[in-house]
């Protein structure tokens, strides 16, 4: 089971690594994990998605909370968070085709910010379900290069924040 | 926690510059530091000469090896509780330390790791012994820092001794460049620790703690599991009045040695792989279990998911991350060990506490006592279970003993019956051949007046030997006695039990010529020369009636001193619950065969 956690760490050297190598070294997996400051520049969120059971999610929290420079842990639940992400896909495309692609974009309110003769960057954001169906429609095409953010996630009321511990 | 301040420099009263090597000696004499154990090298050679110049409040005392230097200060931390700090050069002088750092984070030891490292237009470059011991040590740490400027000295240093001696003690690593020892800047020492993600203090409810009370009157077979954590929070006191209230009787694991004392009667010893009979059986037959600032090792509950499977499980731990980690339990309480016992002693007065009727239980406790003591066999030659038992007699239970890791490791906890926290010093998590002497020289720079001992096999006194060249030159009277047996003997027993007896690499001597009381020309190396070599005073025994008396020089002897105790290698320490396995599987006699297939187990 896929489960999204966001923890605000001190925006210190090393805190990454610190972060990610508790999930190495204690055999959790990472599906994704996205870092970036937020808008008091001493914090960043990092929001991983980690697969693995409700004990493994219990176990996770529990050990980034003991890491010094984490400020707090939140294991959403179902429905607790708004969630995007943003994909940039590079996909083959000619005069031929190019037609076709924008009115998937337009169904599914992507965006093309780049086109070349041989090809377009595509822009998409959404919740997991809208990415992936997203994904299986332009797979038909030839996708050269993907990149994609991972999971972003808010809370959708102000929770109180858990015993930093 | 010491925050003694001894002499503090008058230079920073008046906020003048100093160098970084000199702010980083003054905050450790601000910690209350006493003792610094330190190898010098090029990227830290500034701090050693900022600690020459401070030779009259800190003590640095030279190893002959890093490892050695971080044991040392493991030791030192392990008999007081304060942290203890070592010292390295960056690159090779800072790798000898990681063994040191993983061993003190798996038994939870306020140790403090400062480490020179390369200057810092030289960081990434492949300098001359460049190492990243801070990323190297990422996942072995409690936390660290890389400092990188000199006014922060002050600061790093105040939190890294907040973080490794509060909450659930760990080490902590301090790599400092050496540009940043070398640069003048003004250190402020009143900076506020400002740790916002970090909250030691954790106090369990009245109402968790009540249901604890609750919990243990309404029990007929009830086992307080205490670990190590009870002798980490400094609540020996609060444990004994608390089982002495409730009639509770107590097992300790290895970690916990000492925080009850063995010679009572409500004392099981310590139970697992190794432990008493009596311990681990009423563990299993309990229905109450109290887990306080355990974690449910493996080497103690052999098959977690049989572990007291009758029993209701109480957790209480300060880290909230052991409950549920290994096993799942029914009551799982964040506490500071010392609190909880305090407060529960309180609510007992105050809620007029029935404690049960536990003499039916007690009955048959003291049953399995009688009929499942440690034993062994007599011999004609010394046996090591002897030696620890003549050397209990003569110390009366009260000297310090730090182990190696083997049967001799064992043997030492099982025939000592400890009274006092702090007094059995091992690597217990980690396993680290080698701690032993180190750990007993911290111990005895801690305590000069008490008697310190090593009790190790020939396998693991090997890996550290050099530290004997400390004890001579720094003057540290602490003692070893080897149980020499010229084999790795905990593998050996393995090989006998798991792997039909095939030797693979654990004969330490020659294999054709094996060295044994009755084969005493074969005996290799020769420990007393090495020792003589070194300038320590030593002596072998191998003869059954010159046990006493070499035992007794040892003692008498101001000074280190090293006995080689020349023992057969086909002892197997019992009892002895094969991993994996449960307290059903439990080997008791020598002959006693355990269906196992070859090579189970970790």
């Amino acid at each position: 089971m896929k489960h999204t956690i966001s923890v605000l760490v001190e925006n210190k050297f090393g805190v990454l690594a610190r972060v990610a190598g508790m999930f190495s070294g204690r055999g959790f997996n990472i599906h994704s994990l996205n870092v970036a400051p937020i808008h008091d520049r001493s914090l960043s969120r990092v929001t991983v998605v980690a697969v693995g059971d409700d004990f493994v999610l219990d176990q996770i929290i529990k050990q980034l909370n003991k890491l010094v420079n984490v400020i707090r842990v939140i294991g959403f639940k179902r429905g607790e968070a708004v969630e995007r992400e943003l994909l940039l896909a590079k996909i083959a495309a000619n005069s031929e085709n190019r037609s076709e692609i924008i009115q998937i974009c337009d169904i599914f309110r992507a965006k093309i910010i780049n086109v070349h003769t041989d090809s377009m960057i595509l822009e998409i954001t959404g919740d997991e379900g809208k990415v992936r169906a997203f994904l299986d429609m332009i797979e038909q095409f030839e996708v050269l290069e993907l990149s994609r953010t991972g999971k972003l996630a808010l809370e959708r009321a102000k929770i109180n924040p858990p015993d930093a511990s | 926690m010491s925050t003694k301040i001894k002499n503090p420099s008058q230079l920073s009263e008046k906020q003048q510059s100093m160098i970084g090597a000199d702010l980083l000696v003054e905050a450790l004499i601000r910690e209350g530091v006493e003792h610094v154990f330190a190898y010098p090298g090029g990227a830290s050679m500034e701090m050693h000469q900022s600690l020459v110049k401070r030779e009259s409040d800190i003590q640095t005392i030279l190893p002959r090896f890093e490892q050695g230097g971080g044991f040392m200060a493991a030791g030192y931390a392990r008999a007081t509780g304060k942290a203890g700090v070592c010292m390295a050069t960056s690159g090779p002088g800072a790798t000898n330390l990681v063994t040191c750092i993983a061993d003190s984070n798996m038994d939870s030891v306020p140790l403090i790791a400062i480490t020179g490292q390369v200057p810092q237009h030289l960081i990434g470059k492949s300098a001359f012994q460049e190492t990243d011991i801070y990323g190297m040590t990422l996942s072995a740490v409690k936390h660290s820092f890389l400092v990188l400027e000199p006014q922060d000295i002050p600061k790093v240093v105040k939190q890294a001794f907040h973080i490794a001696t509060t909450g659930r003690p760990g080490p902590v690593l301090i790599d400092i460049p050496k540009d940043v020892q070398q640069t003048a800047a003004v250190g402020n020492f009143d900076e506020e620790i400002g740790l916002p993600g970090y909250n030691p203090l954790k106090k369990s409810s009245d109402k968790d703690l009540s249901e604890v009370l609750e919990l243990i009157s309404e029990s007929r077979q009830p086992v307080l599991y205490a670990g190590g954590g009870v002798i980490t929070s400094n609540a020996a006191d609060e444990l004994y009045k608390f089982v002495k209230q409730t009639g509770v009787p107590v097992a300790t694991t290895l970690m916990g040695v000492g925080a009850y004392p063995e010679t009572d009667d409500l004392s099981m010893k310590w139970f697992g792989m190794h432990g008493t009979a009596t311990g681990n059986y009423a563990v299993a037959n309990s229905d109450l279990l109290l887990a306080f600032g355990a974690r449910f090792d493996d080497r103690i509950t052999g098959n977690v998911r049989k572990f007291a499977e009758k029993a209701q499980i109480v957790h209480i731990d300060i880290d909230r991350s052991e409950h549920h980690k290994n096993k799942v339990v029914q009551y799982p309480i964040q506490s500071d060990i010392k609190y909880a016992l305090a407060r529960m002693l309180e609510l007992m007065t105050e809620k007029k506490f029935k404690a049960p009727d536990l003499s039916k239980w007690h009955e048959r406790i003291a049953k399995w006592k009688k009929e499942f003591p440690f034993t062994y066999q007599k011999s004609e030659h010394i046996m090591p279970q002897e030696a620890m038992e003549v050397l209990y007699e003569l110390t009366e239970g009260e000297a310090i003993l730090t182990t190696g890791v083997g049967q001799h490791q064992m043997w030492a906890p099982q025939y000592y019956n400890f009274k006092h926290p702090r007094s059995f010093l091992s690597s217990l998590g980690l396993g680290t051949m080698g701690f032993g002497y180190p750990a007993a020289l911290g111990a005895k720079v801690a305590f000069p007046n008490r008697e310190v001992i090593d009790i190790d096999g020939d396998g693991s006194f090997l890996m550290n030997i050099q530290e004997l060249a400390t004890a001579k030159v720094e003057g540290i009277g602490a003692k070893v006695m080897i149980l020499n047996n010229q084999h790795l003997g905990m593998v050996v027993q393995w090989e006998d039990r798991f792997y039909e007896g095939v030797r693979a690499q654990t004969i330490l001597g020659d294999p054709n010529n094996i060295g044994s009381p009755a084969n005493m020309d074969a005996i290799y190396p020769n420990y007393v020369e090495i020792a003589q070599g070194f300038g320590v005073k030593a002596r072998q025994v191998f003869k059954k009636e010159d046990l006493r008396d070499a035992i007794q020089e040892m003692l008498d002897h101001y000074g280190p001193y090293l006995l080689d105790v020349i023992v057969p290698y086909d002892e197997h320490v019992l009892p002895m619950i094969p991993s994996g396995r449960t307290v059903a599987d439990m080997i008791l006699s020598p002959d006693q065969q355990v269906k196992l297939e070859k090579g189970s187990g970790l």
